[in-house]
Order: structure tokens, then C-alpha cells, then sequence
């Protein structure tokens, strides 16, 4: 099995943990995984301010970077969710093609591919996980508090093979944190406080880390948690499952 | 509604915002309907096959919308019923005008519609000297504040029941201070009442016509529809010609979903079907276009035409929740609005598309499984090819493009400045950053991913 691993930008640049800790999950699972290291972006940021046109230097080598592989592999929902619709190329479609289908969530391919069904990780704290939208309602990794539909999530069934962490309840499943990519910035008050609402919930269930599968809602939901100088920490789902201690 | 400040979505919002308490109260109350369509919708384990029957009902009607209409239109006047065909706003308002000048008439009652509001119907007939009241609760309170409704089913949720106690009080003389809903509801009955035995003309919107039999049904909680039509001696009704299904027998379905997914109810407390005139009345349908042959041209649009007008969209938004109905400027708010409004005028409503996170919980609750965020990120780019985003937000999406296309440019850049937030605070024409006005800036790691892996290879090696 050939597996590619795909690093967000964002992820490179701010939270190589979160990279470091989905390579070396993997490669203890006994994936033998690959970093195209020509790699940058998948394009989303100029595709969702609607500049979907300005993608095509960024799809391009995304193609030429993840061709031939059997997997991609990717620890943000966000980013695969875009891959998954929105790669496309006039020169190479069927290349892109082939990407679409290949790409996946880490959540998703730890449960879908791999099937994992135990780990060896403690993380012994009271976690809040946060799911992200693109990952539930694009990559469908969780069920949707909307649909009338079994109850399922991907995240939550590898965090409760995690000894000693407890998964907190929610009163809002499901809301939308409000980093939206550009709307983050664009629409300010809005996005800042349905930031502020997501991370009260988790707080107000004794959260002590807020979890995801995707590190752009975190972001989002850090920069709230270290203005009110809060003692609750965001960490990427990975970093909890590839993490053993003995606290 | 139009913009009469001038605002956009992002600058309205921001205002909305100051008063922080209030929002939480807008966000809680909307949220609270939310819960309550999913109550309902969970009680039905068939919730999904409707929605996906409702979505196949009107994708044939929206392709057979000629058969339809003129069907409709057959079958109406067998019935007795005048059709009229506006192909706009002002000639919708111009066949209502001249309904109610050739009588004379220069009072009238109307129910909920819309359409009306798309139209500016009520200021249009002001203008021309003719008196019109809103018979819909909602409607009325906002319509004695001298405001558009804020949200299509519930249209002044973003009034506090204080708040309508004092403008009873101004206009309707109940009590100083009064704000019992049990009370200020009986001092709003009594008031219509009198409206509704006065006036000789009522306008109603159409919630559903029937191709098959000319006749057309309409949703209220209230029974003002009926008051009204039943009442007066012209009844005429607004109708988008999307309004349109084939048969009586699909009216099930609809009428199903309309309701669970508007406010949690299993059906509305009055669903009225309007055949044939009374003996001596009469009934008069305007059938309108308004820009829905153009969006019915747009293939990534057309969709949009299915809706039913429910709301559950809005009340699901966190974005609408936080920000209010008026925040988005247009007749029809929220996610549904923001698809329908830049068909209209995509210059005045280029900034309605991106009022959202594209999270999407509207597609979720939409009972007729329009594509909402999808249509959103697909406005998104018509926008900006068509040239209404900001010069200063093309020139960073350049850059940005120009940088990302290019490994050797995205590390150097990385290490400079961690690209992502050089480029992030653009299409806002200021030198504050938006970002941190609210939020701390992440942490910039010693080292990228990138050069982590680089080193551990040659660390291997």
C-alpha cells in the first residue's frame, strides 16, 4: 500500500505536531508512508472567496506531487473536502479524477481502510471534540444532527479506544465554529462570536482539551481560548491517538 | 427590503453584534425552533424519503413549468378565477393597483406574502394613496415599527415581547408596559377585527397551486388568510410561478414538510384551499416572474426555485442566528436568501454569498434538498468573474495564487512571515487586523512540517 501523506499549508506552517503525529500514527499502524515534499496547497483559499479560477497552478501541482499513489492521507477535513470536489485540471482531468477518489480524511482511513479497531494511546483528560463541517456534512465522517439517520462518528470511535479520556457532551453537536477561511476575517464580529459560543460549550462541560479532525477550526478556536487567557487546550485528534502517558 | 443604510452583510452584522446579549437571546430563540423541527422531523422515520420526494416534485415541475402553468391557468379560470401574468415587480403592482382603483377601493387586508415584500408592494401602494394593513401578527407588529420582516415565517423574531408591548401601546392603545403575549395578541384580534370587517379588498400569497385542479392552498397559524379572502369582496393572490405542483395528491408531501421544518408543528393550524369565487366576489391570481426565468436559466441556480419558503434554513444558520434577518438587506434573508438575492441584483448583493461558512446545515434541513451552500460557493465565483469583489482582495488572491503555485516561493515565504496570515486579513480596507480584534494569532512553530521532515531524512541517511 502506497500512501501519501498531504500536509495543509496552514498545518505546515503552524502545527507541524499535528503533521508529526499523523506520520508517526501511521507508521506504527505499519503504513509505510511517503511525503511528496513539493507539496503547498490545495487551493481553498482562493477557490472559497470565490476565485475557484486562480486554482490552477496550485491543482496542477498538487497532481504532479500526489499522482500514482494508492492513498492520500490527510489529518484536515477541510482541506481533503476540497481535493475531494474541487480538484480539477484542463491538461490532466483524469489524473485529478483518480486524486478525488483516492483522498481521505485521517479519521476516515484509520476506520474505513485500516479498520482499526484498538491503539495503544492514554490520554487521560476530559476532551471536547469539535466537529468540524466540512468533515461532517462534506466528508460525512460523523452523522448530522440535521438528518434522520443512525448515530455514528468516525473520531469519536477511535478517541474511546484512547484510555482514560472522557469524552465530554455537548449541548450544540454539531454548530459551526465560525472560521469559515476568509470568513474568519471578512465577517469578523459574526465569526468571532460563534467562535466564542463553540468554545463556551465545551468550557461550560469541563472540557480540558477541545478536539478535531480539522486544525482550521482549532486555529480558529485557540486564538478565542488564549485571549480569555483560558486554561482549556486545542489538540488534533491525532496528536491524542498517537499520544501514550502515563500520568 | 433595500439597503437604506447602504451597509453590507459584514458592516450590519458588526452593528448587530455591539449588543452582545441580544444576539445570544436572537441566537437562542432561532435555535430553539431549530430543536423543535428536529424533534418533529425524528418523529417521522420517513423524514428523508419526503424530502427526497418533495426535491423529485418540484426538479419535474421546474422542467415542465410551461405544461404547468398553462394547465393551472386553464383550470383556474374554469373555476371562475381571473389569472393575470406579471412579468416584474412593478407590474405585479400595477395589476394590484388597478384591481383595487377600478372598484375604488382604497383600504386593504392583507395576509402574509413574501412575494409582496420582494415586490415593495405595501410602499408602492402607499404611494398611490391606498391604505394597507398586515393581518399576520408578525407581520402587523413590524409593519407598526416601520420595518421589513426579518425573517420569512417568523418576521419579527428579532423583537422582544417588551419591545411590542411599547409600539401596542403607541399605536393599538393597549397598556403602558404591557407585555403579556396573551394580552398584546387579544389587543392585536380586536384591532384586525375591525380591519377585517371593513375591508373590501384582501391580498394573500399562495403557498401551493394545483396544476390539476386551478385551485391553490394557503399555510397560516392564525386563519388571517381566510378572514381576509372570506370577507372581502375581491380576494386577490400573489403567486411566484415556482409556487406551482402537478397534482392535489403531492400536496400530502408539502404539507408535511412545511410545517416540521418551519416551526416544529406537524401541519399548520389552517391549510386553505381557494377553488372558485363566491357567488358575487371575486378571485384574481397574479402569477409573477420577477427574475425567476432568469434563475431558472442558471443551471447552478435553478434549484433554488424549489423552496417552499420554510425558513428552516435561516433558524439552522449560526451565521443568520448571529446576525439577524436585517443584516442581510433583502426581502428574503438567510442562506436561501443569499442564492435568490444576486439573481435579482448580483451588484447590490454580491456580499450576500459570502455571509456564510459554508457549513452546511441549510442543505441539511432544507425539506426540498436545495444545495443551498453549494449554490453559495458557486456564487462565489460568478461574483468575482463578473468583477463585483474588491480590487484589494483580487490583488491578495493574485499573490496568494501566484505564491501557493510555486514550492520554492511557498517555503521561502513560509519562513518569512507564515504565509497563511500575510495574505489573510485582505478585502478589508483598513490596516486593523480583523483577525485579532477578537482572537490571539497562532503561535509560529520554530520550524514547518517541511523542514521537521527534511531533517529527519537526513537524519536516516
Amino acid at each position: 500500500m502506497k500512501v501519501a501523506l498531504f500536509v495543509p499549508c496552514y498545518v505546515d506552517q503552524f502545527y507541524p505536531k499535528a503533521a508529526i503525529a499523523t506520520l508517526e500514527l501511521l507508521e506504527k499502524l505499519g503504513v509505510e508512508v511517503h511525503y511528496p515534499k513539493n507539496q503547498t496547497c490545495c487551493g481553498q483559499p482562493m477557490a472559497n472567496s470565490g476565485y475557484e479560477h486562480l486554482t490552477t497552478g496550485c491543482n496542477n501541482l498538487f497532481i504532479d506531487n500526489f499522482i500514482g499513489y494508492d492513498y492520500i492521507v490527510c489529518p484536515s477535513g477541510s482541506c481533503t473536502l476540497h481535493i475531494k470536489e474541487h480538484l480539477h485540471s484542463p491538461e490532466q482531468e483524469e489524473k485529478a479524477v483518480d486524486i478525488r477518489k483516492r483522498v481521505y480524511e485521517l479519521t476516515e482511513f484509520l476506520v474505513d481502510v485500516l479498520k482499526v479497531d484498538n491503539l495503544k494511546a492514554r490520554f487521560p483528560y476530559k476532551v471536547g471534540l469539535h466537529n468540524s463541517c466540512h468533515g461532517l456534512r462534506g466528508l460525512r465522517i460523523s452523522q448530522m444532527s440535521e438528518l434522520v439517520a443512525p448515530a455514528f462518528s468516525k473520531p469519536a470511535q477511535l478517541l474511546d479506544m484512547v484510555e482514560g479520556l472522557e469524552l465530554v457532551p455537548l449541548s450544540r453537536n454539531d454548530d459551526c465554529c465560525g472560521f469559515g477561511g476568509t470568513f474568519c476575517v471578512v465577517e469578523e464580529a459574526v465569526s468571532s462570536k460563534m467562535g466564542i459560543d463553540r468554545v463556551d460549550d465545551h468550557i461550560e462541560h469541563g472540557a480540558q482539551y477541545i478536539t478535531s479532525a480539522d486544525l482550521s477550526c482549532l486555529m480558529h478556536l485557540e486564538g478565542i481560548l488564549r485571549r480569555q487567557k483560558s486554561d482549556v487546550k486545542v489538540i488534533h485528534v491525532a496528536e491524542i491517538l498517537n499520544h501514550y502517558s502515563n500520568e | 427590503m433595500s439597503n437604506v443604510t447602504g451597509k453590507s452583510h459584514p458592516e450590519l452584522a458588526a452593528d448587530f453584534n455591539k449588543d452582545e446579549p441580544r444576539v445570544d437571546w436572537h441566537d437562542e430563540t432561532l435555535w430553539w425552533v431549530r430543536a423543535k423541527r428536529d424533534i418533529a422531523a425524528h418523529k417521522l422515520p420517513e423524514w428523508e424519503l419526503l424530502r427526497e420526494t418533495a426535491s423529485q416534485i418540484k426538479h419535474n415541475v421546474l422542467s415542465n413549468l410551461y405544461t404547468y402553468l398553462q394547465q393551472f391557468e386553464a383550470n383556474a379560470q374554469k373555476n371562475g378565477v381571473v389569472v393575470h401574468w406579471a412579468a416584474d415587480a412593478a407590474e405585479h403592482n400595477q395589476i394590484v393597483h388597478k384591481l383595487l382603483s377600478d372598484k375604488g377601493i382604497n383600504r386593504m387586508v392583507k395576509s402574509k406574502s413574501m412575494l409582496t415584500e420582494e415586490c415593495h408592494l405595501n410602499e408602492y401602494l402607499k404611494e398611490h394613496g391606498i391604505d394597507v394593513i398586515d393581518s399576520d401578527l408578525g407581520e402587523r407588529i413590524v409593519q407598526l415599527a416601520g420595518e421589513p420582516p426579518s425573517h420569512i415565517v417568523l418576521p419579527c423574531i428579532h423583537k422582544k415581547k417588551e419591545e411590542i408591548g411599547d409600539i401596542f401601546h403607541e399605536h393599538l392603545g393597549s397598556a403602558k408596559g404591557e407585555s403579556d403575549p396573551k394580552i398584546l395578541t387579544e389587543t392585536a384580534r380586536q384591532h384586525l377585527r375591525e380591519v377585517f370587517l371593513t375591508r373590501r379588498a384582501a391580498l394573500t400569497g399562495v403557498n401551493f397551486a394545483v396544476a390539476e385542479t386551478g385551485e391553490f392552498v394557503i399555510c397560516t397559524n392564525e386563519g388571517n388568510a381566510d378572514m381576509g379572502a372570506h370577507l372581502a369582496e375581491i380576494h386577490i393572490a400573489s403567486m411566484g410561478f415556482e409556487k406551482i405542483i402537478p397534482e392535489r395528491k403531492h400536496l400530502g408531501v408539502f404539507l408535511r414538510l412545511l410545517t416540521r421544518s418551519a416551526t416544529g408543528q406537524p401541519i399548520t393550524t389552517y391549510s386553505s384551499h381557494f377553488k372558485k369565487p363566491q357567488e358575487g366576489r371575486e378571485i384574481h391570481i397574479v402569477i409573477v416572474d420577477n427574475g425567476r426565468s432568469i434563475q431558472l436559466g442558471r443551471e447552478d441556480f435553478r434549484n433554488s426555485l424549489k423552496c417552499i419558503r420554510c425558513g428552516a434554513c435561516m433558524n439552522t444558520c449560526p451565521v443568520y442566528r448571529k446576525s439577524g434577518g436585517h443584516s442581510y438587506h433583502t426581502a428574503i434573508a438567510g442562506p436561501i436568501g443569499s442564492i435568490l438575492a444576486p439573481n435579482l441584483d448580483m451588484k447590490k448583493y454580491a456580499d450576500l454569498p459570502f455571509a456564510s461558512t459554508l457549513c452546511g446545515s441549510c442543505s441539511n434541513v432544507c425539506p426540498v434538498k436545495i444545495n443551498i451552500h453549494e449554490q453559495l460557493y458557486a456564487w462565489r465565483q460568478v461574483i468575482v468573474k463578473e468583477g463585483y469583489s474588491p480590487a484589494s482582495k483580487t490583488a491578495a488572491m493574485k499573490a496568494m495564487a501566484f505564491t501557493l503555485s510555486s514550492p520554492v516561493l511557498y517555503r521561502s515565504a513560509g519562513k518569512m512571515g507564515r504565509v497563511v496570515f500575510k495574505y489573510a486579513p485582505f478585502a478589508v480596507n483598513n490596516k486593523l487586523n480583523p483577525w485579532y480584534k477578537h482572537r490571539e494569532m497562532p503561535k509560529a512553530p520554530e520550524q514547518s512540517f517541511g523542514e521537521w521532515y527534511s531533517k529527519r531524512k537526513e537524519g536516516q541517511n
